[in-house]
């Protein structure tokens, strides 16, 4: 860097921090009533009932846990996780109102575009499992991330097996 | 004065950051032998200002093959602009093996002319008189045509550094990242935002004029392919059918795109004709197919299928019927893609679990390995096929790499506080 340039930046930095000191009165803050910025929403409590979380929410719930973890390179369901997709299934059948997304991801390995098919797969055969325990096509829809949404960033195997998974996204009813 | 100082630290924080999201490129091999070669700082005719240093261009240009030795500007006893000025036995004491000099006068065309020659030093002899036109604007382009001229001179093969390369960067943005789809010159010089969103962008792919890309965009919540007009930044939105929409390749003519999508229950390779738009699926099996590329004739698209059980790569009619199994090798094979003279692929491979660049030559069914990996990745062929840029990790991040298909050049392109991914190399530009 040039020192006359890097001269005027320690000044300016200088006359920053002065500025930070107080020397410069700041206008009082806007009391936070403003429309929310980037397209959040908000919304009133009208009603009790809505302090309850969502079923899928409240971790004494049955469909609490959501995510279940596949095989390298495998997108057969784990009979591990069959009671669960069966407690799911259950679940959507008596909730004919509520849908759900199943987003298919993978690990890093390999190449991105195999690995946006393969979470396909992944999402696919969860979506096949509801459907065969009775579960209605429309309460279903599917999406795939490949490699490109991990859940833990790390590399190596603790990292990878717990982006080898298909997480179900509930929608209210 | 507070003001004005906080604007100089703007403009100086400005300009920082405007370098950082330039490509820098090292090269990190090279031949051995290198040829030594002078290229002359250019002079201008008197009352002209050259934005840019051409000479400086072209030199870094031919250094970054691996292939040239530029030699430093304060080694040069004279400077010489016109051939009449040239001694070429100071030259040859040197060592040098050729030599640049040129002028940058008025042009009538667009503002500028470069006139430049090109010396054997030990023959005497005058290989090239090389003149273009050029605007302000577009003075670094012509200083890469200039250079792409000497190369082909010097080598025998048409030079690529007028050419771009598209990639995706992915940097932290709030509790969320932010991914952008750049276009820059070979150099790694001049990236221009193609498209940027906080959700995932992949699989860049250039429409064989150089004008257009096509990408997989999830701005939408699911993947979509764009197709988009680089200059005026209009875009197409080609495929969004249900499931996924991903890996388009267009055929060599541009009339076609190859394209992965699941909308039938898995993923397959359909072929999209852009003229009569009709969608015609290519593949049919209950196994995974992605990753289409067309053959440079423009009869043959490979692909990647786990139908044998695990990712190898097959070939098909792009006309459509029977696919055969093209890799035998390794028991990971995916991502293939043509060199322009259509007897190799470019491949990724997995070799004791490590995914490795390799090339993977069709006529003698010779497979190479080009990188070390363990995560190497989106290999993509120069134009001129001299060179494979592809995607890997340097010091746990992500950066680009490039090398000679021979593997005796070696190039690291990384952007500071970027994750870099996801190379493709332009084709020719006119």
């Amino acid at each position: 860097m040039d020192r006359s340039v890097r001269t005027v930046l320690s000044i300016a930095l200088i006359a920053l921090v002065l500025g930070g000191c107080g020397t410069t009165p700041k206008p009082p803050k806007a009391p936070e009533t403003s429309s929310p910025a980037h397209g959040a929403m908000t919304a009133g409590i009208d009603s009790d009932q809505a302090l309850q979380p969502a079923p899928w929410e409240n971790p004494t719930s049955p469909i609490y846990r959501r995510v279940i973890y596949f095989g390298y390179d495998r997108s057969d369901i784990p009979s591990e996780y069959v009671p669960l997709l069966r407690t799911h299934a259950d679940w959507l059948a008596r909730h004919p109102d509520n849908r759900v997304t199943i987003e298919g991801h993978t690990d890093e390995r390999g190449t991105r575009e195999y690995n946006l098919a393969l979470g396909d797969q992944r999402a696919n055969a969860v979506r096949r499992f509801l459907i065969a325990e009775g579960v209605r096509e429309a309460q279903l829809d599917t999406l795939s991330y490949g490699e490109e949404k991990p859940s833990s960033p790390g590399q190596g195997e603790s990292s990878w097996s717990r982006n080898r998974r298909a997480e179900l996204d509930y929608q209210g009813g | 004065m507070y003001r004005s100082l906080l604007l100089l630290l703007a403009l100086a924080l400005g300009g920082l950051s405007s370098v950082r999201a330039e490509l820098t490129i090292e090269v990190t091999g090279g031949v051995e032998g290198a040829q030594p070669i002078a290229v002359v700082p250019f002079g201008a005719a008197q009352g002209l200002a050259p934005p840019v240093d051409v000479a400086a261009v072209i030199a870094a240009d031919l250094a970054r093959t691996g292939r040239f030795r530029a030699m430093p500007t304060r080694e040069m006893l004279t400077t010489p602009h016109r051939p009449e000025q040239v001694d070429l036995r100071e030259w040859r004491l040197l060592g040098i093996n050729s030599l640049v000099i040129g002028e940058v006068v008025p042009g009538s065309l667009a503002g500028f002319q470069i006139n430049s020659v090109l010396f054997d030093v030990f023959s005497g002899d005058q290989l090239a008189a090389l003149s273009m036109p050029a605007s302000a604007a577009g003075m670094r382009l012509a200083a890469h045509r200039l250079a792409d001229a000497i190369y082909e001179e010097l080598t025998g093969q048409q030079g690529v550094f007028s050419t771009r390369i598209a990639y995706v960067t992915v940097e932290a943005e709030g509790d969320g990242r932010r991914t952008t789809l750049r276009v820059a010159d070979a150099d790694g010089h001049n990236p221009q935002t193609t498209v940027s969103s906080r959700e995932p962008i992949m699989s860049p792919a250039w429409t064989p004029d150089g004008r257009r890309l096509a990408y997989v965009s999830f701005e939408n919540g699911r993947s979509n392919i764009y197709l988009q007009e680089l200059a005026s930044g209009r875009r197409e939105l080609l495929a969004s059918y249900r499931g996924i929409n991903g890996s388009p390749a267009f055929s060599p003519d541009g009339n076609r795109l190859a394209m992965t999508l699941s909308k039938d229950g898995n993923a397959e390779i359909y072929v999209l004709d852009l003229i009569t738009r009709e969608l015609r699926r290519l593949t049919d099996h209950y196994a995974i197919d992605t990753e289409p590329a067309f053959s440079p004739d423009g009869n043959t698209i490979v692909f990647t299928s786990d139908r044998g059980g695990q990712p190898q790569i097959y070939r098909v009619s792009s006309a459509g019927g029977t696919a055969e199994r093209v890799t035998f090798r390794n028991d990971y094979n995916a991502r293939a893609s043509f060199a322009p003279d259509g007897r190799s692929l470019a491949l990724v491979t997995r070799v004791d679990g490590r995914f490795r660049i390799a090339r993977l030559d069709l006529v003698r069914n010779d497979l190479q390995l080009l990188s070390g990996g363990p995560l190497d990745e989106s290999p993509s062929f120069a134009p001129n096929g001299s060179m494979i840029i592809y995607a890997t990790r340097h010091n746990g991040r992500g950066v680009l790499a490039a090398t000679s298909v021979d593997g005796s050049v070696t190039q690291r392109l990384s952007q500071e506080a970027s994750e870099v991914r996801e190379p493709a190399w332009s084709p020719f530009v006119e």
